[in-house]
């Protein structure tokens, strides 16, 4: 019987619960110093002094520097089109563009002196106007880069026909904000450098540890032998832990500067600076269609904000431009965007990157053309969604979808939260006038998993003396399981049991690639790259197996219930994996697999979540009351995993709808800089979740996995935008933007009652 | 983030911390469950010089029965307060308005006393006492006087206290048969109140406002109009009546006078007011 | 200052700053790095330990508030031969992905089950609003709580 498909436990979890785990704050360095940042307290200023002299002689400083004194050049964004100019310093050199822009770093004997020695930091700034929001940027009266002449990070226009809508009975516009978001992950960033020899040694909190070699290596110059990085526990990344940031780059250059290993945790109100943020989308949807519901054209354009320093966040249109359209079948598509740098914190990849923004933007679009036309919003979805029988499907941007079955989705999702009685519901709260409305929201999404990046990925597998085995994988597991779910893949095609294969992954040294794990990759690249080196090693085990057994090698079986070869129809006579790793002896290839994966190209996870939601009239507070996810990724390892991916992915998204957003006030000073302002969500405004199972599995991979770490967001954040929305149709309300806090919930009510009153 | 450093005193008398606080200067700070000020200086937004832990003085940690009142000392952890027999019978308001303070572990360490004598606005027990018409007890080096909570907010986390004063004891009058409600309106269950009210109806009407002005407030306008007949629905259109509420991330002045408002009418329904 | 405390059963002496807070006592002095810190507002939890046999947030103790009395914390939760039933029921339900509030949210389960005796979901919820969590949504985090609620009290020494 396979172990695949089954709820099979987590053999990480006894770690973390009786001990702990092994986080960067854990790691006990000898000798190491201590590294505090002293940090902008100005959206937008020149830099005229730094006066260290207090800090120097504070107890337990060693060592103070500013942008003066490190020779390591600017950090580029690294992506394609963004202009040299916007390089990141690693420290501010003469201007600095956001607040917790790094400034200077203390080096101390012990933690405590080095929050003490920053405060005593004293940095002078003269002033500059600063621009918060993206749209304002591109006007370019402030210019964070006079030299570069605008804002614009990264261009992205198509042309825009005048006649697109033509034709088209009903046309609906609005602009939408996708809000910047903190990604939040419990633990916050930490790291370590060392020396040894001309060899640096870096822990870092991380998604993806040989991209984090890479940088390390070309800002230092350094062969790639010359870099190890190892993430030790990673206490979630969600994104925001898949590139490298100044404060992890300047480590090796403390180290050495200092002659001493050096440590670094920042504090969440850093965190909340400095790590990068996520989202931050203003857009513009105009949709058209007849008043039968049949969307004939959708245009969608996007201003994205990168914040001071380009980074992933830039790169965001580009994902969102993949996914347009969403899962309609749309003769008529176009996209156009702008990423801006603004007086902000840099964005980055947040759960989603990207294909959240196309989905909210889509999902809002159909929602106001159904209001429009006086449809059920489930209903104008299902007459626009991509036919069974059309895939592989082209979308008008050019993206490919491998397979799937939107309606079905939408079908599964709609009977299991049992929508007409919900509609039934709500009609007779609306006659009663009772102040307790409920709102019903349905999206329907589709989302390119391993789409960004090489879609291959690396794994070996090798057999132990004494016939256990090891996993080796280039994926980056922060808490998704991958130890349990790789070891599960091997073991299903090794016939050796799980708690007898190791694995190993998160060190450089130990593991020679890999792209790590982000954009819902790890299985479909990571798993597929175990599985298929599994079955390499097994024949090349019945090789060995056939040689001793004097039989051909065609002939040898493998019995994976013993995990013992035998030729067909002969299962006296064998030979177990202990016995093949002695007979393999000394030849260290002979039983061993490495292997790259190269699935066909990125795939498409589907679904559709109806959520429904109690909506205070007088007080706009909202209450989440049920969440129904249908969420195909294909094939399943290990359920237990895949629904919790989906669950903390159902929670996030349902956070941007009603509780989180990062604000600045006018002056880009942050006004969510700690978890007691910022509302990151809680136990108590959630409820438990509803899953539908639907499986379709992909011909992209041998596995038939597709991605499963973002659909929960994807399809959510919608569903639960549109079900405030819909509790307020009745008074008019079309469009409330995220997140839905009661005061802006309220605000609508009155606008809409004022309105109607006129 | 960590405290700027201090010097650290257990005084293990309350005399010894009278003294102590008298001898200290300004710049010491009383310490009881620490779940006010800790947080404060850990942001470094306060760094007193000396902190007086009275934490340990268990005798000041007692629900009593004193007859028409029940009197709590300074230093009762809200988790005793919230489940205390006598205080659900007698008080039931300021049991289950304590059950909302913060998250369990908070309730675990701080204080009811340290919740009043820090006067925040935002703080839930101070319109609890307020409405309840309290009376706090302090001691100094000069003796002890009686406080009443109406007299003892004064400013923005300013109270009546003197800097060599001690709250030593809360007394609420017993309203077993009143009609009661609190309304904490907030975005997450363990964040402070956006706005919140305290309500206490029998015969007389009590309402203390949470988060309404610069201080802790009774919504006077409001049991004066419930005191001349009106409704309920009349008497909370007057919630605001006088007040300078603040405007920050998660509300205006304008939607707070609107909450105050509809959060007054509930509270006042469910405590039984026409 | 000195200050004694009995931590996991172990009876510690130690030399420390007054502004010390209990969190790093317990994590740089006496090398227990299972508790860890998530925020500095008192927000998230991930620093729950029991004080006194009561969940505590141990970033808003000082150390020398604790000084005499007895601390337990994630490495002194397990029995000799099992885990507690609420890390069991935490593995079985998938309460944890990244593990990093996990230390936190497993203390302050044990005091919501020891404290209240009639924990339904909505209680559950309520009872972990101090504690946040990123991955998991919180789903399965109540699922393995209510399900430990049910598991008979057994003593873990």
């Amino acid at each position: 019987m396979s172990i695949l498909g089954n709820r099979v436990q987590r053999r990480e979890d006894p770690k973390f619960l009786t001990t702990g785990g092994v986080y960067g704050d854990d790691l006990k360095i000898e000798g190491a110093l201590w590294a505090t940042f002293v940090r902008s307290t100005m959206a937008h200023a020149r830099l005229t002094s730094l006066d260290v002299t207090e800090a120097r002689n504070r107890p337990g400083v060693v060592a103070i520097y500013t942008g003066e004194d490190v020779d390591l050049p600017p950090v580029p964004a690294g992506l394609p089109g963004v202009p040299d100019v916007m390089a990141r310093p690693v420290l501010a050199k003469g201007v600095v563009r956001f607040v917790g822009e790094a400034v200077a770093v203390v080096l101390t004997e012990e933690r405590y002196q080095g929050e003490d020695a920053a405060e005593s930091v004293f940095v002078d700034y003269e002033p500059l106007p600063a621009v918060v929001d993206p749209v304002s940027a591109l006007t370019g009266d402030v210019l964070l880069f006079p030299e570069h002449g605008s804002n614009v990070a990264v261009p992205m226009n198509e042309p825009q026909a005048e006649d697109f809508f033509d034709g088209c009975e009903v046309v609906v516009r609005h602009r939408l904000i996708n809000q910047r978001v903190a990604p939040c992950p419990l633990e916050v960033r930490s790291g370590a450098a060392m020396w040894e020899g001309d060899r640096v040694i870096q822990y870092a909190s991380n998604q993806a540890p040989h991209g984090a070699k890479a940088a390390i290596a070309g800002l230092y110059g350094l062969e790639a032998d010359r870099v190890r990085v190892i993430a030790p526990d990673v206490g979630g990344g969600f994104g925001a832990k898949i590139g490298l940031y100044v404060e992890d780059l300047i480590l090796p250059w403390l180290a050495k500067a200092a002659g001493r290993p050096v440590h670094w945790t920042e504090t969440r109100s850093e965190s909340m600076l400095a790590l990068g943020h996520g989202r931050a989308q203003v857009q513009d949807v105009a949709i058209g269609g007849s008043r039968d519901g049949k969307v004939e054209a959708y245009r969608l354009e996007v201003v994205q904000d990168a914040g001071a320093y380009p980074s992933l966040g830039s790169f965001l249109p580009a994902l969102t431009r993949l996914m347009t359209s969403g899962t309609y079948d749309i003769p008529k598509v176009e996209f156009s965007a702008a990423s801006m740098v603004t007086n902000t914190t840099p964005t980055v990849a947040y759960r989603g990157a990207g294909r959240p923004e196309a989905t909210a933007a889509i999902e809002r679009a159909m929602d106001l053309f159904a209001a429009e036309i006086g449809m059920d919003p489930a209903e104008v979805r299902k007459r626009n969604v991509v036919a069974n029988d059309k895939f592989p499907f082209t979308t008008p941007t050019g993206t490919v979808y491998d397979i799937g079955d939107y309606g079905g989705a939408i079908d599964l999702a709609l009977q299991a939260s049992d929508y007409q009685a919900l509609r039934a519901e709500q009609a007779t709260r609306r006659s009663s006038g009772d102040t307790t409305q409920i709102g019903i929201g349905v999206s329907s999404y589709v989302e390119i998993t391993n789409g960004a990046g090489p879609p291959g990925e690396y794994a070996k597998v090798e057999i132990l003396p004494g016939g256990k085995a090891r996993v080796y994988t280039g994926t980056s597991p922060h808490g998704q399981g991958h130890e349990t779910a790789w070891t599960m893949l091997a073991s299903e095609q090794l016939g050796i049991p799980m708690e007898d294969i190791e694995f190993v992954a998160n060190d450089t040294d130990l593991v020679p690639e890999g792209g790590g794990t982000m954009g819902s990759r790890s299985l479909q690249s990571g798993g597929l790259a175990v599985h298929e080196a599994s079955i390499a090693l097994v024949d090349k085990a019945a090789k060995l197996a056939a040689e001793l057994l004097e039989a051909n090698a065609d002939d040898v079986v493998l019995d994976k219930v013993g995990g013992r070869f035998h030729v067909a129809g002969t299962p006296a006579v064998g030979r177990s994996w202990a016995e093949l790793a002695e007979a393999a002896g000394d030849d260290g290839d002979a039983l061993v697999v490495a292997h790259s994966s190269s699935p066909a190209g990125p795939t498409f996870p589907f679904g559709a979540h109806v959520a429904v939601v109690e909506v205070d009239t007088d007080t706009g507070r909202v209450k989440l009351t049920r969440l129904v996810a249908v969420d195909d990724a294909g094939t399943i390892v290990n359920p237990l995993l895949a629904e919790g991916q989906r669950h903390g992915g159902l929670a996030q998204g349902a956070a941007q709808a009603l509780m989180e957003e990062v604000r600045y006030d006018d002056d880009g000073n942050p006004v969510t800089s700690n978890l007691a302002d910022y509302a990151m969500i809680s136990a108590t405004e959630l409820p438990s979740f509803e899953l539908v199972a639907m499986a379709t599995p992909t011909p992209i991979n041998a596995l038939g996995a597709k991605g499963i770490g973002e659909s929960g967001t994807i399809g959510s954040t919608p569903a639960v935008q549109s079900a405030v929305v819909d509790a307020l149709a009745h008074l008019g309300v079309r469009h409330i933007d995220m997140p839905a806090t009661p005061e802006r919930v309220w605000r609508a009510v009155a606008a809409a009652q004022s309105t109607a009153a006129e | 983030m960590i405290p700027a450093a201090f010097e650290y005193q257990r005084p293990s008398s309350l005399d010894e911390a009278v003294r102590l606080l008298a001898d200290s200067g300004d710049d010491a700070k009383l310490l009881a469950g620490g779940h006010s000020l800790l947080p404060l200086m850990k942001l470094r937004l306060a760094a007193p010089s000396m902190l007086i832990d009275i934490g340990r003085l268990r005798d000041l940690s007692y629900i009593s029965d004193a007859g028409d009142t029940v009197t709590i000392g300074a230093l009762t952890r809200h988790h005793e307060v919230e489940t205390s027999a006598l205080l659900k019978a007698q008080v039931p308001l300021l049991a289950h308005a304590t059950s909302q303070v913060g998250d369990p572990q908070v309730r675990h360490r701080g204080t009811i006393g340290g919740s009043i004598a820090h006067g925040d606005p935002a703080s839930d027990l101070p319109a609890v006492c307020l409405a309840l018409r309290a009376t706090f007890t302090v001691v100094g080096p000069n003796g002890s006087r009686q406080i009443p909570a109406d007299d003892f907010f004064r400013g923005f986390l300013e109270t009546a206290l003197s800097a060599d004063e001690i709250l030593t004891e809360i007394s609420v009058p017993k309203v077993p048969d009143a009609g009661w409600s609190f309304q904490k309106f907030n975005r997450r269950a363990q964040d402070w109140a956006i706005v919140g009210v305290a309500a206490v109806h029998n015969g007389s009407t009590g309402v203390g406002l949470v988060n309404m002005a610069s201080v802790p407030v009774r919504a006077a306008a409001v049991e004066d109009a419930i005191a001349a007949g009106s409704s309920a629905a009349e008497a909370a259109t007057h919630a605001s009546d006088g007040l300078d509420p603040p405007a920050d991330l998660n509300a205006s002045q304008e939607y707070r006078r609107h909450l105050a408002e509809v959060l007054v009418r509930r509270a006042l329904q469910e405590a039984g007011a026409p | 200052m000195k200050i004694t405390t009995t931590v996991n059963g172990e009876q510690r002496d130690s030399e420390v700053e007054p502004r010390l807070l209990l969190v790093h006592y317990l994590r740089d002095v006496l090398g227990l790095t299972g508790t860890n810190v998530g925020c500095d507002t008192s927000s998230c939890g991930a620093c729950t330990v029991l004080l006194d046999g009561e969940s505590v947030k141990s970033c808003t103790v000082l150390a020398a508030q604790a000084d005499g009395s007895s601390i337990t914390t994630i490495e002194g939760l397990a029995g000799p031969d099992r885990m507690h039933p609420v890390q069991e029921a935490f593995q079985e339900h998938h309460g944890l992905q990244c593990g990093y509030c996990t230390p936190g949210m497993v203390m302050a389960a044990v005091s919501l089950i020891e404290e209240v005796p009639d924990l339904d979901e909505a209680k559950v919820r309520e009872g972990l609003e101090g504690n946040l969590c990123r991955c998991t949504g919180y789903h399965n985090i109540v699922k393995a709580v209510l399900a430990a609620a049910k598991t008979p009290a057994r003593s873990a020494s």
